[in-house]
């Protein structure tokens, strides 16, 4: 292992504030050939070491959640590509209503048509506000988007074929969040707390260009916040005792607190949550629908999203509000759906 | 990563997919049902991979071109080089996701390692995911009845064997030992992927090989019995089968029961 930390490495981190091309200079490039060649070179010490019966079950549950997620990823990817680049943000803008008291459920319901996870909300939020849309709509957005589009939806009813209700139960727990949090923010939000986005736009390059690049970056994003999501899973399920689950399923109000608290830290893509919530089969529906109303408004991950493109001043308020609300909301629904 | 890195992690992304896909290595982690979306999902990868480096290789040429035309032009391709990332901590937004580095590890598991499909250890730790059948239609024509375990199980545990009419029947599935070295055959069953499999477990009694190696597959010959145990896990009822022959098979094509999936 002491071969791979040699000097170069150091080097490559300094490149963008030296001249390009002055010599050989280790990129991440390199980085990759080399890291492959020690994986094909090292396989068979690495597989004996991963040969135990819980290393094997490790790994197979986390490469299942990564293979069933992926082909969703980039539907998602692909089509958050094709609305960021060909419909102008300026069509939004025209297409809410002036008021903001109404504008906040209007955006609610257009999540809906912004079909990608999480992470392909938060840009698109930034981009709304950037283009003068009334952040109280934009954040109303920005939480629903995820979690009420058709693909999320088709997935929670793929993920759940005895209970469709949960699919209801989702759409309509995650808009009155969506809105609520859109109606609080215009009541009590200061915009001192809201650091206007800056981010690369892909404006002055092709259509073509900006298309892959946003399909690239999405994936390769999302895509390495899901292969951490597959871990914690699958840490989760091969290493934690079935009895400590079940003792937390056992009491109801536990059971929503505890999965509403798995959700914030598996942080897992809203296009995959609804198989890990079918998973968890001891819990009740209620708390698996507070799993999934949760995780797709706030995990630790998006945290970190929100907080880089807002600010961190507003994403310290924001979360733990919307945390809240997501558990009373997913109780309520599940009294009255579930 | 920078781009040229990107595209190649794309491609072999996509790549594994298409592997997995167009073999049968995928039905060792998600549903069959699956298969058409893995094999689009690999192509976009690797068009998405193509038209990386394309771009990329365009972005040089230009970068280069501007540096010869002037030097003014240049210092201007240097800033535009930072602002694409290449492992730059400056700019906020502008970073290129370091955590694209983690997508190396399920290519790594997928292509190198293959785990096999959830076995005898998955299955001892959790209970038994028997659930009450719908109905108990009438058993194929055939001596012995091929039945799947779940079936089987199914009819002998709340059906007490009624429907079963006495008949030999055969069944197949992996073995597990538990801690007190009493032989289960179990076949996990699955919604979507083996992130959501759960076993469904019988026992095995009657003549038994002399040794029994978890995870081995066996294509077990028998009658209904009535003696029954629960399952340690979740209090869930365990039927067992009295065997008269068993004998080693290969594992079959798709090792899950997706029978909740029809």
């Amino acid at each position: 292992m002491t071969i791979v930390k040699a000097p170069p490495a150091p080097v490559g981190r300094h490149r963008g504030e030296e001249p390009p091309q002055q010599g050989w200079q280790f990129t991440s490039t390199h980085g990759l050939v080399l890291l492959l060649l020690l994986l094909v070179v090292g396989q068979g010490p690495i597989r004996r070491a991963l040969s135990a019966p819980v290393m094997q079950s490790w790994m197979t549950v986390f490469l299942a959640v990564v293979v069933q997620a992926l082909p969703f990823l980039v539907l998602g990817v692909l089509l958050s590509a094709a609305l960021a680049v060909f419909v102008p943000p300026s069509f939004f803008a025209r297409a809410l209503p002036e008021r903001p008291g109404l504008a906040v459920p209007v955006a609610g319901v257009a999540g809906a048509v912004l079909p990608g996870c999480e992470c392909a909300s938060v840009p698109v939020a930034g981009a709304l506000v950037r283009r003068g849309v009334a952040p109280s709509a934009a954040l109303a957005f920005l939480l629903s988007a995820p979690a009420i589009n058709p693909i999320v939806l088709t997935a929670t009813a793929v993920a759940f074929p005895r209970n469709p209700e949960m699919v209801l139960g989702r759409f309509v727990a995650s808009l009155l969040v969506a809105c609520a949090m859109g109606w609080l923010w215009q009541r009590l939000g200061r915009t001192d707390w809201l650091r206007p986005p800056a981010r690369a736009s892909y404006e002055g390059d092709g259509k073509g260009a900006a298309f892959w690049g946003s399909v690239r970056h999405d994936v390769m994003h999302a895509g390495g916040f899901l292969v951490v999501g597959a871990m914690a899973a699958a840490t989760l399920k091969a290493v934690a005792p079935e009895s400590w689950l079940r003792t937390a399923a056992g009491n109801p109000a536990v059971a929503v607190l505890a999965l509403s608290v798995l959700a914030v830290l598996l942080s897992i893509c809203s296009e995959a949550d609804a198989f890990v919530a079918a998973s968890l089969s001891q819990f009740s529906l209620t708390a698996r629908l507070a799993f999934l109303v949760v995780g797709p408004m706030i995990d630790l991950k998006l945290f970190a999203m929100q907080a880089g493109t807002f600010g961190r001043s507003f994403a310290l308020r924001f979360a733990p509000a919307t945390f809240v609300l997501a558990i009373l909301m997913s109780v309520l629904v599940g009294a009255v759906l579930l | 990563m920078n781009r040229q890195a990107q595209a190649a992690v794309l491609f072999l992304v996509g790549g594994a997919m298409l592997h997995a896909g167009t073999t049968s290595l995928y039905l060792r982690y998600v549903k069959a049902g699956l298969q058409p979306l893995l094999l689009a999902a690999g192509a976009v990868l690797i068009v998405a991979a193509a038209a990386t480096a394309w771009y990329e290789l365009r972005r040089a040429r230009d970068t280069r071109r501007r540096a010869e035309t002037g030097s003014a032009d240049a210092g201007h391709g240097d800033v535009q080089d930072g602002h694409d990332g290449h492992d730059d901590d400056r700019g906020h937004g502008h970073r290129e996701p370091r955590i694209s580095w983690l997508l190396v590890l399920p290519l790594f598991a997928l292509i190198l390692v293959a785990p096999p499909a959830l076995g005898s250890y998955s299955a001892l730790r959790s209970g038994t995911a028997l659930q009450p059948p719908l109905a108990y239609p009438a058993l194929p024509s055939g001596d012995p009845v091929s039945l799947s375990l779940v079936d089987y199980a199914g009819r002998a545990a709340y059906g007490h064997g009624r429907s079963l009419g006495g008949r030999t029947v055969e069944v197949t599935g992996f073995v597990a030992l538990d801690r007190g070295g009493t032989p289960y055959l179990v076949r996990m069953a699955l919604n979507c992927c083996a992130a959501d499999a759960q076993p469904v477990k019988i026992g095995l009694s009657g003549k038994l090989p002399p040794v029994l190696q978890p995870d081995s597959w066996l294509e077990v010959t028998g009658t209904y019995t009535g003696k029954r145990a629960e399952d340690p896990v979740n209090g869930g009822i365990i039927p067992f089968i009295d065997v008269t022959a068993a004998r080693p098979v290969p594992t079959p094509k798709d090792p899950y029961d997706e029978s909740w999936n029809q």
